[in-house]
């Protein structure tokens, strides 16, 4: 995965609290094989339902409280990317999904997002985004979002966890054998 | 206790992420897309027997039910993943297999003092045991598969302690839903529960388990419960336990994991467990719970940030604002899922049933297939069936929908389950969460009613 640090694209706003993962893509799309694209079930039913505005061309999603909550599902954040978001910014998120989604290059920006909803009103508009300095840029608007270090870090060079362990191998071990010898039972019926 | 676990599997340190050893992943259908990256990779599976694999997100329950192909390949492609990995499965024609929050336990494969992952946000079930438990996403659950590690930033503690005792036919459903309710859906965001206090000791570990489930509902990242003689005499003896000198070995371990006195912790709520009353959801996101003697909220009477929300839940539910709950007619009953459909929760919900005709249909899905022999033992499979409700076997079911099982566009359910999401149990569905024995008492009175009339005078079915 390719880090990033700055991003330029249309915001646009889904004005509304507690959009759960069971909305970001209900259950029933989940057997999907990844390569298949979850783009087009991304809010599918709310969308079905008339709920949603036209989010075609955006990669900015502006909404509002407890974004995210729910389920572990990672798909909800591959809907997103693939529906082509980068950055979501809401006051609050799942913990889960935040995680996630920092796993797969989308940012999760924590910021009360009332005047950028008003700044929406009347429909999507231009935005900037700087990971680094932590900074999202709307009309008028500067404001600062929250995102922790190592999210950050994550997000800008693009780290695959995977390969970031295998440098602790060593210490790994250590630790296993460590294990092994004070509490053998962890393993089960390894006795 | 939180400090304790966590501080005991850090293996490294980075940037502020902690690289935690993992002690029992736990994988199901959901994990394709996970074993699909270690693939991509041509990695192994570094700690197979520390790996536990499950059928349970998208199994039929019902007798005769044909699963769709998607379904069938769900379930194939996990038991093929495990197979080439070897790792244990209770698969779908195993004797011992269930939803895996209530398996795991069963089996006596999560412990105290353990870390805990699976790829589903309920694993904070778990932590019930004193273990450290919580969801992770499927990059993660590859992660796990591929190093048994896993790199998280320490979450802020949160001391919950519920005091006094919980009143006649009050669980920890109600008590769950009740500080969610107080608390938000977010209340808890980025903080490890521990439930305290004389009402938590007081729980069964079946109780726990269903307190703990529904942390995450608060946004908790996980909860715990301090290890106990509750505890260790629930796992005692169970196939995967530590056996004969171990165990004395563990139990000793475990004693020492208890929070010491004036131990710190980054928040502190205090909850009058007397005062909880039987509890109902009445909107699409579990913390809008009211006890069911209350009337639905008036967006026009509510702070006007919430106004909004409030508004369109009670358009979806089909509410009409300040209606009493009491009263308010279901179309069916569904009792299942990790959060309550253990033997207790079965108990409960029989002994507003016995001898009584439920209004409405519905479907009984037992926790695992362990759970599913003994509810038929105990008899309680049949005062289901004479109620007029449908027994099924263990999985998550209309909890999530995925084996098919949903509940119709427009319809109303009272479900013991976990989320009342839109759509949930399907597109449109209308999910009211309560107890299992609020449940039996909706489904006998075909309306959502206060149970505890309903069991004066009755025996509550115990251990057979
Ligand atoms: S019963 Fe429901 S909440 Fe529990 S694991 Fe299954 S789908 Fe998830």
């Amino acid at each position: 995965m390719s880090g990033w640090r700055e991003h330029l694209g249309t915001a646009v706003a889904l004005p509304r609290e507690g959009i759960d993962t069971d909305q970001l893509i209900p259950a029933r799309f989940m057997s999907t094989p990844r390569s298949a694209g979850y783009g087009e079930y991304l809010l599918h039913d709310l969308k079905h339902a008339g709920a949603v505005p036209d989010l075609e061309g955006a990669s900015i999603l502006i909404t509002k409280r407890n974004f995210g909550g729910g389920s572990s599902r990672e798909a909800a954040v591959y809907a997103l990317i693939d529906a082509g978001f980068r950055v979501v910014v809401a006051p609050s998120f799942g913990d889960i999904f935040s995680g996630n989604a920092i796993n797969n290059g989308l940012l999760p920006a924590r910021l009360d997002t009332a005047p950028l909803l008003d700044a929406l009103a009347d429909g999507p508009r231009d935005a900037r985004v700087h990971v680094e300095a932590g900074t999202i840029h709307l009309g008028n608007h500067v404001l600062e979002f929250e995102l922790d270090a190592v999210a950050r870090t994550k997000l800008i060079n693009g780290w695959d966890d995977i390969d970031l362990t295998k440098a602790q191998t060593k210490p790994i071990a250590e630790h296993r054998d460590g294990l092994k010898a004070s509490r053998p039972w962890i393993w089960p019926g390894a006795r | 206790m939180f400090d304790k676990v966590w501080d005991g599997h850090v293996v490294t340190e980075r940037e502020g992420a902690c690289l935690l050893w993992i002690d029992r992943h736990f994988v199901h259908e959901g994990s394709h897309h996970a074993f699909a990256k270690l693939a991509e990779r041509g990695l192994p599976v570094a700690e197979p027997s520390l790996t536990f694999g499950v059928a349970d997100h998208y199994v039929p329950v019902r007798a005769g039910a044909n699963p769709s192909n998607a379904v069938a390949r769900m379930i194939a492609t996990l038991t093929d993943n495990t197979r080439q990995h070897g790792i244990t499965l209770f698969g779908q024609d195993d004797p011992r297999q269930g939803i895996v929050h209530v398996v795991g336990p069963e089996q006596g494969i999560t412990m105290p003092g353990a870390t805990i992952v699976c790829g589903d946000s309920h694993t904070s079930t778990h932590g019930a045991f004193g273990a450290l438990a919580f969801g992770i996403g499927a990059t993660e659950v590859a992660h796990v598969l591929a190093t048994q590690t896993l790199w998280q930033k320490r979450p802020k503690t949160l001391r919950m302690t519920v005091t006094g005792t919980l009143g006649a036919h009050v669980t920890a459903k109600d008590l769950a839903l009740a500080w969610i309710s107080q608390l938000g859906a977010d209340g808890a965001r980025g903080h490890a529960i521990e439930y305290a206090g004389s009402a938590i000791e007081a729980l069964s570990m079946e109780a726990r388990l269903t307190l703990c489930n529904l942390s995450i509902e608060g946004g908790a990242r996980c909860g715990m419960v301090a290890p106990d003689d509750t505890t260790f005499a629930f796992l005692e003896g169970r196939p995967y336990a530590p056996q004969r000198a171990d165990w004395d070995d563990a139990v000793d371990f475990w004693r020492s994991l208890r929070s010491d006195d004036g131990a710190a912790f980054d928040r502190e709520v205090s909850i009058d467990g007397s005062a909880v009353a039987p509890t109902v959801t009445w909107g699409t996101s579990p913390e809008d719970a009211l006890p069911v003697t209350e009337h639905v909220p008036d967006p026009n009477n509510s702070d006007p940030a919430n106004a909004e929300r409030i508004a369109d839940a009670l358009e979806y539910m089909a509410l009409r604002p300040g209606q009493p709950l009491a009263g308010l007619a279901i179309d069916r009953v569904f009792i299942g899922s990790c959060t309550n459909a253990r033997i207790e929760d079965l108990r409960a919900a029989a002994s507003v049933l016995a001898g009584r005709r439920a209004k409405v249909p519905g479907l009984v899905s037992p926790g695992s297939s362990l759970v599913k022999a003994q509810a038929e033992e105990e008899g309680l499979a049949a005062i289901f069936e004479d109620a007029g409700l449908t027994w099924a076997s263990a999985g998550c079911s209309m909890c999530v929908g995925m084996n098919g099982d949903i509940v119709a566009p427009g319809e109303r359910c009272a479900s013991t389950t976990n989320r009342n999401f839109r759509g949930r149990q399907g597109p449109g569905a209308r999910t009211h969460l309560m107890s299992p024995a609020m449940v039996a008492a909706a489904a006998v009175a075909g309306a959502i009613t206060d149970v505890r009339p309903m069991l004066e005078d009755r025996p509550l079915r115990g251990a057979a």
